[in-house]
């Protein structure tokens, strides 16, 4: 029997990755395929926050991270309560601090958040004392997302130190890719993006990563690549070329797979676009793992709320002591 | 603080010999048997127990692991943070004698958790328990089919065992502790 | 009434000064400044340990008044100027309505009479409704007492239009201030482009969007012949080129605040609204450069560009969050701390920047312990250490960057026209 050192979980917020040591990530990770095994069971469920109340603050339509979110929490049996923007008081103009404050009220014990504005999550925090957990805020980050794609990448090929990993797309709008790049770094996997030129945020070589736009050059090392959905509707597009001809200079289809290791992963966080950053052959081909992501996904979103809440806990009863 | 050992090796040695018997022999044989051990130590005594029978049978039989961290009632109480261990029970439980096993059985809470889990894995035909050693002082309505020794303590003693495959030594031995803070800040088994 | 401050370190750039004298003050003016005055007054400061300078002159100050009196008023922030050692401030006309013409100068002219606790002098808009199409009537307006003109808050894009204001300017003597911003560029940044507008997934505000700007105006001033005096610079390559103009013997002033030289876009990680500001905090290469400006004298001169905002328009998502700080009551104490003590500026240098040269570059008659001048005057405990605290700011808004913050330097003494308006 091994021994490791686990790290002493102080969090009681997920904000991003970039405030996580890795033994925080490898807490995470390793409670998560603790839960990963519970999925598989007859009876999915644990009892670990029985009376806790989580709630998903969705400002954004995400159908997909609200409810692997709603899985997961329903799985370690909290109750869990949806709003989504169109249904709730937002839309009369309450500021976002208020709606933080009401849930608190309402004595929830965790909000998870979901919002357009890079920042929101990180603000939320600041101002409430409940458990908040990032569910994706503008281009910033998406934790669970990135935790959830290093789990993956774990279960497949053993370890993270040292892979290589590309992430392609729309590296400038993306908070998965962020997420990604200070996860991936802190176990030493070498990270390289690859996007058109537009679509690279400056100075993000900084991040301790490589940037091509090339994407035969981002495919040629690769031990797993992560392709970003493109969303074309966004107003920053509109300086962009065709999704036409985007597919054929970025787009990941089996001839360039060809070119590149034979057993490469290939995720995406969906939901896809067929025919535009990836082909159909490729997204349900030997080498894509897009659906074990989404189950893998209620596995580490379950750790995170467990930690959050064992913080919480435990920020609570010092409050109590004192 | 004086450490009085109670079990040495050998005599841990008989006792798992002892309780493997009894198994056997309540359950008329080793057919629809399992054992599962609590993690850690549990585990550590269901492999050993399942060995002895499987020599005296020369069959294999189905060990399982169980963690019951998520299972826990006083997760928000305790001072440590949990260690959460992995559970594998890679065989179906329904309709079968299920042994289940940990190392010390005290205030009982432990052993609740326990039964609550392996529930979720299905309906046995029946769950039996067999310890090392029984401490006393339950909470709960909760009593072991099969017990290496019967220990009287004080709540403010810690029994602690120790296996060679985690500890590097076979032993069980009490230890004053001065008061009875064992018992709040960890289940005690 | 005559009020004597006894004992202090005297420091009055005008009059190259530098010591420690008496001065004492009768009728709200300056009546003798020397060794040991001795004199009867009904009251007498002893200074000794305190450093005595002229009334701060801060040409860069939102008041908000008329239009946004939840911000501020003439009443707060001039409160908030007394608390700060500021005793003349310049407002800006990014009010509601814009300070464009005759009447809205009139009316502001009789808040500031009924509720100023300090000088207030007016900043008229460039353009009616700062809107860049259209100039206002200058010589109308400076008849009723604006002293310099600015769309503050927008750069005039026209360069015909700018050209002709800056020659209109000249022959009305007063100054043009140059809110040095091209939006075309600025697009719909909100913090410094670069690795921190990356991490923190923002949009990002290239320099080029104000150095490019200036360059501009420079030019402008240049052709023109008026003097272009530059707001709040905030980058290398602003100081670059406006130093190079001033090599040339352009005429051009050149103002920073601040929270230029003390904090940066890093500062921004944990999306502290009210470090959102325009132009936004940059590297810390910018700061080195700019204290580098402050001291071979390419900036002027420092001002707060004290921008007050409510909690409703701060406490809220950092997109959607309004820019500026507020700074009328630590721009002293964060320049004593920045400047003094990592001895970027010598103590004369720092108080000629704050008082003298702002009132030279706005023409008026302030910023000095001359004999017969206005008694303004602020008393500094310059090694007294102190911390920011929300609920110590007495502006009408707290959106301060520098809550939380410990200072170095204190007033201890506000004096206007020769009434003590703050004591600590």
């Amino acid at each position: 029997m091994t021994k490791k050192k686990t790290a002493k979980w102080v969090h009681k917020d997920l904000l991003g990755l970039e405030y996580l040591s890795k033994e925080d990530i490898e807490l995470l990770l390793d409670t998560a395929e603790s839960f990963r095994e519970i999925l598989d069971r007859k009876i999915k469920k644990v009892p670990a926050l029985r009376g806790k109340t989580v709630v998903n603050l969705f400002y954004e339509p995400s159908t997909r991270t609200r409810v692997s979110f709603e899985v997961a929490a329903k799985r370690l049996s909290a109750d869990v309560i949806n709003i989504a923007v169109e249904s709730s008081s937002v839309k009369k103009g309450e500021t976002l601090n208020d709606t933080g404050r009401n849930i608190e009220a309402l004595k929830a014990d965790i909000l998870v958040v979901r919002h357009n504005c890079s920042g929101a999550a990180t603000m939320l925090a600041r101002n409430v004392n409940i458990s908040v957990i990032n569910a994706g805020d503008g281009w910033h980050e998406h934790p669970t997302q990135a935790l959830l794609d290093m789990f993956t990448l774990r279960k497949k090929l053993g370890k993270l130190e040292g892979l290589n990993v590309s992430i392609v797309g729309d590296i400038a709008h993306s908070r998965v890719a962020r997420s990604n790049i200070w996860g991936l770094t802190k176990f030493g996997a070498k990270v390289t993006v690859c996007a058109p030129k537009i679509l690279i945020p400056p100075e993000i070589e900084k991040m301790g990563i490589k940037v091509t736009d090339n994407i035969d050059e981002a495919l040629s090392e690769a031990d797993a690549i992560n392709v970003l959905r493109m969303q074309f509707e966004r107003d920053d597009m509109k300086a962009f070329p065709t999704q036409l001809e985007y597919f054929k200079n970025f787009g990941i289809t089996e001839d360039r797979l060809k070119k590149a290791k034979k057993n490469i992963i290939v995720m995406h966080p969906g939901p896809i676009n067929r025919g535009v950053e990836i082909s159909s052959q490729v997204a349900d081909g030997a080498n894509s793992v897009i659906l074990e992501q989404v189950t893998n996904g209620i596995a580490v979103r379950m750790a995170v709320l467990f930690w959050v809440s064992q913080a919480r806990d435990k920020d609570m009863k010092n409050e109590i002591t004192h | 603080m004086p450490l009085k050992q109670v079990f040495t090796k050998e005599e841990i040695e008989r006792a798992i010999t002892r309780i493997s018997h009894e198994i056997i022999e309540n359950n008329k044989g080793v057919k629809g048997l399992a054992i599962v051990g609590i993690r850690t130590r549990g585990y550590v005594l269901a492999e050993r127990i399942a060995k002895v029978i499987s020599n005296l049978y020369g069959t294999k039989l189905d060990v399982g692991a169980l963690d019951i961290t998520f299972y826990r009632d006083d997760l928000s109480l305790v001072a440590e943070q949990p260690v959460i261990h992995n559970t594998e029970i890679d065989f179906d439980i329904e309709n079968k004698n299920i042994v289940l096993v940990d190392d010390v059985l005290y205030t009982g809470r432990t052993i609740r958790c326990a039964l609550d889990a392996l529930i979720d894995f299905g309906r046995p035909r029946t769950i039996q328990l067999a310890v090392l050693v029984d401490r006393g002082h339950r909470e709960l309505p909760i009593r072991a089919d099969y017990v290496g020794k019967n220990l009287p303590t004080s709540q403010k003693e810690l029994v602690q065992v120790k296996f060679q495959e985690i500890d590097n030594e076979d032993s069980v031995t009490i230890e004053e502790t001065g008061d009875d803070k064992e018992k709040d800040s960890k289940m005690g088994s | 009434m005559k009020l004597l401050i006894k004992n202090g370190r005297v420091i009055d750039p005008a009059n190259k000064i530098d010591d420690s004298l008496d001065i004492l003050i009768e009728g709200g003016k300056i009546s003798k400044v020397g060794k040991s005055v001795d004199a009867r007054a009904e009251t007498v400061i002893d200074a000794a340990g305190k450093i005595v300078m002229p009334g701060i002159v801060d040409m860069h100050v939102h008041l908000r008044e008329p239009g946004r009196e939840d911000k501020e008023t003439v009443f707060s922030g001039t409160m908030a100027a007394a608390k700060g050692g500021v005793t003349s401030v310049l407002c800006m006309p990014n009010t509601l309505p814009s300070l464009d013409s005759i009447n809205i100068i009139k009316t502001l002219n009789d808040i500031i009479k009924k509720t100023a606790n300090v000088d207030v002098f007016i900043c008229g808009a460039i353009t009616v409704g700062r809107a860049g199409k259209e100039l206002i009537n200058i010589s109308g307006l400076k008849k009723e007492g604006i002293i310099a003109i600015s769309d503050d808050g927008a750069s005039v894009d026209s360069d015909e239009l700018m050209l002709k204001a800056l020659k209109e300017a000249k022959k009305e003597k007063i100054l043009v201030i140059c809110h040095s911003e091209d939006k075309a560029l600025f697009g719909k940044g909100l913090v410094n482009r670069g690795f921190t507008s990356t991490r923190l997934g923002l949009r990002g505000i290239p320099k080029e969007s104000e150095y490019k700007r200036i360059g501009r105006d420079i030019k402008l001033a240049e052709e023109s012949g008026a003097t272009a005096h530059i707001a709040h610079v905030s980058c290398a390559e602003s100081v670059e080129i406006i130093r190079k103009a001033k090599k040339k013997l352009i005429r051009v002033t050149a103002e920073t605040a601040p929270h230029y030289f003390s904090l940066s876009e890093e500062d921004l990680l944990d999306y502290n609204t009210n470090m959102k500001i325009n132009p936004p905090l940059r590297t810390k290469d910018d700061i080195l450069a700019i204290k580098q400006g402050l001291k071979d004298g390419t900036i002027d001169i420092i001002a707060s560009d004290h921008a007050p905002h409510t909690e409703n328009e701060k406490e809220i998502e950092f997109e959607y969050a309004e820019f500026g700080n507020i700074g009328l009551e630590t721009e002293l104490a964060v320049s004593i701390t920045e400047l003094i003590g990592p001895g970027v500026l010598t103590w004369p240098e720092l108080i000629r920047k704050m008082s003298l040269d702002s009132a030279m570059a706005l023409g008026i008659d302030k910023g000095t312990l001359g004999v017969n001048k206005d008694a303004d005057i602020t008393i500094v405990s310059p090694d007294k250490e102190w911390i920011v605290r929300k609920e110590n700011l007495v502006s009408k808004s707290k959106n301060s960057a520098f809550i939380g913050r410990k200072l170095k330097g204190a007033v201890e003494y506000t004096i206007y026209k020769g009434k003590v308006i703050y004591k600590a």
